[in-house]
């Protein structure tokens, strides 16, 4: 039988240097200003919390374990589930913090199943 | 008043017991034809019949159905003769016979109806040639009868409707004239209030002549096959009114010598007050109540499925039957039976394929091997089968060969079309030079005629247009400037579309008999569900009633400044 299970995560993303910028390695979607309904990655479509979209190959991101379709329900500690886009962004782009923590929501279907079959 | 139709003679006949006369429309007007049209009728379903059945089954089809259907005129006949009164008599008298066609059988009431036509088209195509020819003098002795008869009737209706509209029209005026004749020493004089209602009745009697001439005076677009009920009910009206009109005035004035002439004058101007609100009544009944739509009529022709939709309003099903012909002619396309055969490489095919499992189980009787006779149905079946995929492929080849015609014909008119111009007036030209549109016709027709045949023949139109014919709408098309671009005025809506049946020549839609099947009787009116059936002898209009339903509108009030919009996005940002 197959379960659905969310799992959360805390990710430590270190930030890359490029240049005169601090770069994370992936891109967001979402926000309370957005349109929940054309997310691809969430399970409720009236949900209006960021996602990630897509997380750049080899990027500090996809080092710290961080995937695509993951929510981003925290960072260093601040709410993200109500927040606009726009506001998201600022709060991952802060340019005096060079580390980013992050709690994230991660809806894992295949893994849980088989992870249970093997135990 | 006046009453052009026949009609009002079916009225009158009822109580008579005269011959009721049935529909037989062309059959009156063209008395010496329906000799002619019989035989034709006869010949066309026979060689229908040969082309749509195998051979082999085919015989003991029919002979079951003539079998059962004798059984369903005697039936019919017991029935018959207990329900209906004794016009009827006459009439189960002719449908005895056998193999008789519709034409005779015009009564178009219910239930025997059904039983007939079921029973005519399986009689006269299973029925040998001595029986058949022996039929035709019986029923033509019958309907020369039926034909002189009619004729006498049709007049006499009309000569019914102007008598009465002329006593109608009359009878004031004698009320009035009456006592100045009769009396005259004795009546008082009546001043200024008569010569007021002299100049009434003068100016209402114009109205009423006026009146009754629009409404009346028309040319019948159809004979009916029963009486209308409205009309001759309209007719009893007048006539009672005008009867009792009479009778009071001879028993109240004539008798009485009356000396009040100003009465008898209102007394007249009564009359003609009730004369005109007759006229009214007859407008409202026979003209404003179909207008609004309350119907919506199918109507279906049975031979390819062409069909159209009708709105009409409260009618009787003659009525609205003629309506639907008179739409017939000008919104189906007319009806070609050549384009209905399969072709004939796939019905030879299936033909074929049926004679050898016939012959293989005649064969295998005798072997008594049920393993081969099974073989040769399932060979059998699968042959069938195939003739779908070569019914295809044909209609395919069919196609692109009726598309490069086309092309060749588009191109050829454009080209003839180009070498004729019209004349200016300011142009000098050799006198031999100048055409006139016949000329120029035929001057142009040379350069296109064999693409026009050969497109013609691959449609299969060719008896449509004869060349008389195509060089008269040439010579109409040159006149009018109509343009051949791309076909255009020329050769669409005529030649590369079947256009509608009225615009042909005449002969091939001039056969203006139908004959009217229904299983309610003809004089009542539209309701949700009727059925009636319009036949002609190749193929039949089956037309079917829906109620327009009623519809509820409600309203909605939206406020222009209600109209607001937001923006929704869904933007993805790279941190």
């Amino acid at each position: 039988y197959l379960i659905c299970f969310s799992f959360q995560q805390r990710i430590e993303i270190h930030k890359l240097r490029q240049g005169d910028n601090l770069i994370l390695g992936f891109s967001i979607g979402g926000g309370i200003d957005q349109d929940p309904t054309q997310n691809p990655f969430s399970e409720d479509k009236t949900d209006k919390g960021i996602y990630v979209t897509r997380v750049t190959e080899g990027g500090p991101a996809e080092v710290a374990g961080l995937q695509i379709g993951d929510k981003i329900m925290q960072v260093n500690g601040w709410d993200m589930t109500m927040v606009t886009h726009d506001q998201a962004r600022k709060r991952l782009t802060k340019r005096n913090e060079e580390v980013v923590r992050l709690l994230v929501t991660r809806q894992s279907l295949q893994k849980a199943v088989q992870q249970s079959m093997m135990s | 008043k006046i009453e052009p139709l026949k009609v009002t003679v079916d009225f009158l006949k009822v109580p008579l017991g005269l011959k009721k006369p049935p529909l037989k429309e062309a059959l009156a007007a063209l008395p010496g034809k329906p000799k002619s049209q019989i035989l034709e009728r006869h010949k066309s379903r026979r060689s229908d019949a040969m082309d749509n059945e195998s051979q082999y089954s085919g015989y003991s089809y029919k002979s079951g159905h003539s079998r059962s259907s004798r059984k369903h005129r005697d039936r019919r006949e017991r029935h018959r003769s207990k329900s209906r009164e004794g016009t009827r008599g006459d009439k189960s008298v002719t449908i005895q016979a056998p193999g008789e066609p519709l034409l005779d059988n015009e009564s178009t009431r219910g239930d025997e109806r059904d039983d007939n036509w079921g029973e005519t088209t399986t009689v006269v195509t299973g029925t040998s040639e001595h029986s058949i020819s022996h039929d035709d003098l019986t029923r033509i002795t019958k309907d020369m009868e039926d034909s002189a008869h009619l004729d006498c009737s049709r007049h006499l209706g009309v000569a019914l409707g102007v008598a009465l509209a002329l006593l109608a029209f009359l009878t004031p005026l004698a009320f009035l004239l009456l006592p100045q004749l009769l009396w005259r020493e004795e009546l008082e004089p009546c001043g200024t209030p008569c010569e007021g209602l002299f100049i009434s009745v003068a100016f209402k009697l114009l109205i009423l002549l006026l009146g009754s001439w629009a409404l009346f005076f028309r040319r019948p677009k159809a004979f009916f096959p029963r009486v209308f009920v409205f009309r001759a009910l309209l007719m009893v009206l007048v006539f009672l009114l005008v009867v009792s009109y009479w009778l009071f005035y001879g028993v109240r004035i004539l008798d009485s010598r009356d000396r009040d002439y100003r009465g008898v004058v209102q007394f007249a101007v009564s009359l003609v007050d009730a004369l005109l609100f007759v006229h009214y009544l007859a407008v409202v009944l026979l003209e404003l109540r179909q207008l609004q739509p309350q119907f919506t009529l199918k109507a279906v022709r049975s031979a390819d499925g062409a069909s159209r939709f009708y709105n009409v309003g409260h009618l009787s099903i003659q009525r609205a039957a003629v309506w639907i012909l008179e739409n017939y002619y000008h919104d189906f396309p007319v009806y070609n039976p050549a384009l209905l055969n399969l072709p004939k490489s796939v019905l030879s095919k299936k033909m074929s394929g049926f004679k050898v499992y016939s012959l293989g189980e005649a064969e295998n009787s005798t072997n008594n091997s049920t393993g081969q006779s099974r073989a040769v149905i399932a060979a059998a079946a699968r042959r069938r089968d195939n003739s779908h995929n070569e019914f295809y492929y044909e209609e395919a080849e069919h196609e692109r060969r009726v598309r490069k015609r086309r092309a060749r014909l588009v191109v050829a008119v454009e080209e003839a079309f180009t070498h004729i111009k019209r004349l200016q007036e300011e142009e000098q030209k050799n006198p031999r030079e100048i055409m006139d549109p016949r000329e120029a016709a035929q001057a142009i027709f040379a350069s296109m005629a064999r693409a026009m045949q050969k497109y013609l023949r691959t449609t299969k139109q060719q008896p449509y247009h004869t060349m008389e014919s195509i060089l008269q709408h040439l010579e109409f098309c040159i006149t009018h400037d109509m343009t051949p671009k791309v076909g255009g005025a020329i050769l669409n809506g005529r030649y590369l579309t079947a256009g509608p049946t009225i615009q042909y020549h005449k002969d091939r839609w001039l056969a203006k008999q139908w004959t009217l099947v229904s299983e309610e009787p003809v004089t009542n009116g539209l309701k949700d569900g009727v059925v009636f059936v319009l036949k002609r002898q190749d193929f039949s209009l089956v037309v079917s009633t829906k109620k327009i339903p009623f519809f509820k509108l409600s309203e909605e009030f939206v406020d222009p400044k209600s109209h607001k919009f937001i923006m929704r996005l869904q933007s993805e940002t790279s941190v």
